[in-house]
């Protein structure tokens, strides 16, 4: 069984359909009780670093993730401000994360790439939206399992305008290229964080979770 | 590097998807969620929804009818059509849409569209505008409920409201154009796309995969929207679900 966590941050639904569709069972939950009961913890969001650690704390379910991830051992998986959130400190909040992984949530900066990039067609804007190409930084992981046989190149749906940064190498687990070369996927432990939308990116996304819900 | 996105844009009537011209003469395309269910097997970069009888007629936004597409398609779903408050907003995004197109409510209520850009974040907030020539005037305006209703404001007025409220992204729509299959009003779009710093989508007019490139190349368009190529076999001819193939994409548009 996967638990969703629901602390009103935004699009839950379909994330509840993609684990549906590869035949998993999945709940929605939102009390501290949950957390510390679930098996599998899939944290999605949406929005603002500072809104979504206000959610967090109110809904005490700060502490619980805390204790379930530290102290259980509980696999949780982090996506789009739900990695973010994963991290300690952002550019666009002052509020604290969860910290579960070294590093900082900083909003892209074009300043050192080309100018022909800024301006024209193809321009870079902010935030960061549409279909990009991601890079393993690892040999092997069972996250990964089955992903380069899908296609020649694995692409996954991104909407955000910051990004991990300053992410330790052995905690990086995928790369994508918006301007600079970025971390979009951490691994520490129990503890997995996507900045894609693995629910909304086809078949990558499908192998994605069911990596999760069955290799891990 | 990212790609251009090129979305179906799909008109819902009903359960039913029908494609206009002009903004007129609904052409019955077929059922709206088994039609989804052919893109998602596609795997088209993104899809666009907007229900036409719920802005203008005041029919109530189709829940039902969007969960059941939603939870068949694994790509992104903008839907538009009928939202006006914030419990719209919540309702959408909870059964799984990932954007919310907004066209009369920036005119008539920006605050409630304000307030879901704060829940949601400006990146889940999506502005269409339908836009035409006044025949008067002979001015591009923004019109409203299906073309009828014209708003008193220049395209620079509009695109400072668009900045003051913060939407995360513009559909350009050229009433003129659409479902005409004679091209993109790339004059128009390159307007939105150099006077605005969010990604902006053209829609209205696409008829070859020329038209794709061309409104990318010169309209700086971040993604490209097709109705009638996306139904139609050709200009005249009979129903038919299709869409360009990635690789035909790729080779077409590259990346930069």
């Amino acid at each position: 069984m996967i638990s969703v966590i629901d602390c009103q941050m935004g699009n839950i639904g379909s994330v509840v359909n993609i684990i549906k569709h590869i035949g998993h069972k999945v709940q929605v939950i939102s009390t501290k009780e949950e957390v510390l009961a679930a098996e599998k913890l899939i944290f999605p969001g949406v929005g603002h670093w500072d809104n979504g650690v206000k959610k967090l704390s109110e809904s005490g379910l700060k502490p619980a993730l805390i204790e379930a991830v530290t102290e259980r051992k509980t696999p949780l998986m982090g996506i789009c401000l739900g990695m973010q959130l994963l991290f300690k400190t952002s550019d666009e909040g002052k509020k604290e994360g969860l910290g579960f992984v070294p590093g900082h949530v900083k909003k892209f900066n074009f300043s050192s790439v080309s100018a022909d990039l800024l301006t024209g067609p193809g321009r870079l804007r902010i935030p960061h939206m549409g279909w990009n190409v991601v890079q393993p930084c690892k040999e092997r992981s069972p996250i990964l399992n089955g992903l380069k046989e899908l296609d020649g190149e694995t692409r996954f749906y991104f909407v955000h305008s910051y990004h991990a940064s300053d992410v330790p190498e052995e905690y990086q687990l995928l790369t994508s290229h918006y301007g600079n070369d970025f971390v979009c996927a951490v691994n520490k432990g129990n503890v997995w964080g996507f900045q894609f939308h693995p629910e909304k990116s086809h078949k990558f996304g499908i192998q994605l979770f069911k990596n999760f819900a069955e290799s891990i | 590097m990212l790609r251009t996105r090129v979305i179906p844009a799909l008109l819902l009537d009903g359960q039913g998807l029908v494609k206009t011209t002009k903004f007129k003469s609904p052409v019955y395309v077929g059922d709206a969620s088994n039609s989804c269910r052919i893109y998602n097997q596609m795997e088209v970069d993104e899809l666009v929804l907007f229900d036409i009888r719920a802005s203008s007629k005041k029919v109530p936004i189709q829940y039902e009818l969007i969960q059941q597409i939603v939870s068949e398609c694994f790509m992104p779903i903008c839907y538009g059509g009928g939202v006006k408050t914030l419990e719209d907003f919540r309702s959408l995004f909870h059964i799984g849409v990932e954007k919310v197109s907004v066209s009369s409510l920036l005119f008539e209520n920006p605050q409630v569209v304000k307030e879901a850009i704060k829940i949601y974040g400006a990146q889940s907030i999506i502005a269409t505008l339908d836009i035409k020539r006044s025949r008067f005037r002979n001015v591009q305006q923004v019109y409203l409920h299906n073309g009828k209703k014209r708003i008193k404001k220049s395209l620079d007025e509009v695109i400072a409201l668009l900045n003051d409220i913060g939407v995360g992204e513009i559909v350009v729509n050229n009433i003129d154009k659409e479902g005409t299959w004679e091209g993109f009003d790339c004059d128009l779009v390159r307007y939105f796309a150099d006077n605005t710093q969010v990604p902006v989508v053209a829609l209205g007019g696409a008829g070859s995969k020329d038209d794709i490139k061309t409104v990318v190349q010169q309209g700086h368009a971040s993604a490209v929207a097709l109705g009638s190529m996306a139904v139609f076999q050709s200009k005249g001819m009979g129903v038919l679900i299709k869409f360009p193939k990635l690789k035909e994409l790729k080779e077409l548009l590259g990346t930069k």
